[in-house]
């Protein structure tokens, strides 16, 4: 499949579908840290993530409307409040969707699941009831329009290095909130033994409703960043909700550095061979290869002693 | 009291116990009486199409009911059903006379219209009947068994299970749609019209086709009912309440889980192949995530333990789901949604567990010299799984 490639021209490829995939990654990552925190702490899988992701991307899209009519001399500025906002809403409605719903059937994570799809079936229809079934796109703000000229034959866009640099500082945010905060302490404890952590006075219910809540508002962030790279449509989310369960559970699921390794993985690998296969064969390789891997590795790539 | 101790037949397991009998039988007539004289031929091929993703459901009471597996990938099974006996189809409806103007004439136009000028090898056994029968069954079979031994052996099971199947039935689609000139693409495999010479597309022949359908589901169910009936079932939800202790006492329970989880992919796909004779075309829509996940809904709504509840979960959900589409089609996503959540949060036996605690009583209290007491459907233990 090299065949009528010079050297130059195969790394030039390599760079640039290397930078796409990274591209890629941030999304994946965005997405699959909050889910992975869900995951971890309270065993819950929530299939209506992308969902508020989608959410998010749309906050994103109201708020850039609203700085166009409204302010149009801080449009350069907008997209970190359409980030505060995104974070904001998603992170809401992931408290009421916790409180509501999730809390009675922690007891019964099959059962979450399919009660969470069906919360993403509701959401996927009003955003289309709301924003209408075709996709929206935001315009972007000059300072991140164009692209950096490395070489002759790479060109880096602006934007996809913004949404990198804000994985990066959201990611290392995670981590500090994890590791260095008596919150992610408490996190932690109730991870590692919810018993445990109840007998040393942390309030496990009350944990649980932020972890989901903060789990959903990064999600939210996920989306502003999304329509950075890409247009928005309601069932934008369940295209990604696949590959991201399978970034989490491939990392191995208490991991978060775990989920950063298998989301770079997953995300390189497909972007790579999607310029030598077709668009779909490269999933279908890429996701064939996870799923086997799993297979022979059902714990994951990294994996964290948990007591039951 | 067990009541299949009571009866001494052998057919007591295939049949159940008196109240078993008497919905089976019901079922039965409404299937093979009630819907024939009370639908008109376009409805009824309808209610058939509709009941071939009653065998799905059934397979779930087992599966997931029975044995607490969740397989959120029973498209697969039910789209590699239907894909089998639409590749004879399709052979069939390819011969070189009737495709004389394809560049390459005696392959499916599909093929033509993607420049593949020879038929692919594992098209090849679908010209003789019966080596496709054979494989509607087998090769998802099959594939169930090795996607089970890889996962169950390793002890994989609960959450992981259901998104690694969901993650197969995106492959799956993702690939059927990708090999357009292998597969018929996003369209599926269309335009299928006789089987041997006998043309499907006829009203009498959807209506032959019907009742064939109805008693393979009858076939099924009572199938479904020997295996929870015998020990077999017993250990199945032994497996589901207390699993680590079913294998302290020396039970290998990856095979139980296996067996239970290719029986299931067995009766989706002879769904699967009912559908594509009764429908005249299969897709990859009927193969992933979406249809996969409102198979399971079609057993919850009905019950997830009970066969028969199953069946009409089926018909129902698909029912509604046609008239609220037609009508309103932005309606039916959302009661989807709320289905899917009503039936965790309120109903969690479903219509069957709702019979049994609201109406059965009643209807007890009726014939009470003539039924003996049955046991409860809802178990106390598989509260919170």
């Amino acid at each position: 499949m090299f065949d009528g490639y010079t050297a130059s021209q195969l790394m030039s490829i390599f760079a640039m579908q290397g930078f796409a995939g990274l591209i890629l990654f941030s999304v994946f990552l965005l997405m699959a840290l909050g889910l992975a925190i869900i995951f971890g702490q309270m065993g819950v899988i929530n299939m209506a993530h992308g969902e508020f992701m989608i959410l998010g991307a749309y906050v994103t899209f109201l708020t850039s409307n609203f700085f166009q009519s409204n302010l149009p001399h801080f449009f350069g500025g907008y997209f970190f409040f359409a980030m505060a906002f995104a974070f904001l809403a998603a992170g809401a409605l992931g408290y009421a969707l916790e409180w509501v719903l999730i809390r009675h059937l922690y007891r019964r994570p099959l059962d979450t699941l399919l009660a969470t799809w069906g919360v993403s079936m509701i959401l996927q229809q009003v955003y289309r009831s709301v924003f209408g079934a075709r996709e929206v796109g935001v315009v972007l703000p000059d300072w991140l329009m164009g692209s950096y000229q490395v070489t002759d034959m790479i060109d880096v866009p602006i934007n996809g290095m913004f949404v990198m640099a804000l994985t990066a500082t959201i990611t290392a945010a995670v981590f500090a909130l994890m590791f260095r905060s008596t919150w992610g302490l408490q996190v932690r404890a109730v991870t590692q033994n919810r018993v445990m952590a109840g007998a040393a006075g942390i309030n496990g219910k009350r944990v649980d409703r932020l972890t989901f809540a903060l789990g959903c508002g990064i999600a939210g962030v996920a989306g502003s960043a999304f329509t950075m790279v890409g247009s928005t449509g309601p069932t934008a989310g369940q295209l990604y909700i696949v590959d991201t369960f399978l970034v989490v559970v491939f990392g191995g699921a208490q991991s978060l550095f775990g989920t950063i390794a298998s989301a770079f993985a997953i995300s390189q690998s497909q972007s790579t061979m999607e310029f030598f296969l077709s668009g779909s064969m490269a999933k279908v390789l890429t996701l064939l290869t996870v799923v086997g891997i799993l297979l022979l590795r059902p714990q994951g790539l990294f994996v964290v002693k948990v007591r039951k | 009291m067990k009541s299949h101790t009571t009866l001494p037949s052998r057919w007591s397991y295939f049949l159940g116990d008196m109240s078993e009998r008497i919905g089976l039988l019901l079922f039965a007539v409404l299937i093979l009486v009630v819907l024939p004289l009370g639908l008109d031929s376009f409805r009824l091929n309808n209610a058939g199409k509709y009941l071939t993703y009653a065998f799905v459901a059934v397979g779930l009471v087992l599966c997931w009911g029975l044995g607490g597996i969740l397989s959120l990938g029973q498209g697969v099974f039910f789209g590699l059903g239907g894909y089998c006996m639409a590749m004879f189809l399709k052979l069939e409806a390819s011969d070189p006379e009737s495709t004389a103007i394809q560049s390459t004439p005696g392959i499916p136009d599909f093929m033509d219209w993607n420049q593949i000028t020879a038929l692919p090898w594992f098209w090849e056994p679908f010209h003789s009947l019966p080596l496709t029968l054979i494989a509607v069954i087998v090769v998802p079979t099959l594939f169930a068994y090795v996607l089970g031994v890889a996962m169950f052996k390793r002890r994989v099971g609960g959450v992981y299970f259901a998104i690694i199947t969901q993650a197969v039935a995106s492959i799956l689609s993702i690939l059927i749609i990708g090999q357009q000139g292998l597969t018929g693409g996003v369209n599926g495999i269309t335009d299928l019209r006789t089987l041997l010479g006998w043309d499907i597309r006829s009203d009498d022949a959807k209506t032959i086709l019907y009742f064939v359908n109805a008693v393979l589901l009858i076939g099924v169910i009572m199938l479904a009912r020997f295996i929870k009936n015998c020990r077999l079932g017993r250990i199945l939800v032994a497996i589901r309440d207390k699993e680590d202790r079913l294998r302290f006492t020396g039970y290998d329970v990856a095979n139980f889980k296996v067996f239970v989880f290719c029986v299931a992919a067995a009766f989706s796909a002879i769904g699967g192949a009912m559908f594509t004779l009764q429908v005249g075309f299969m897709s990859p829509s009927f193969v992933g995530i979406v249809p996969s996940i409102e198979m399971v809904v079609f057993c919850a709504v009905g019950g997830r333990l009970s066969l028969i509840g199953a069946a009409y979960g089926a018909l129902i959900v698909n029912y509604a789901k046609t008239l609220l589409s037609e009508s309103f089609p932005e309606l039916w996503l959302l009661a989807m949604g709320a289905l899917f959540i009503g039936v965790v949060m309120v109903f969690p036996y479903g219509l069957a567990g709702l019979y049994e605690q609201y109406l059965k009583p009643w209807v007890a209290e009726r014939f009470r010299r003539r039924l003996p007491a049955a046991e409860p459907v809802i178990p106390p233990s598989a509260v919170g799984q």
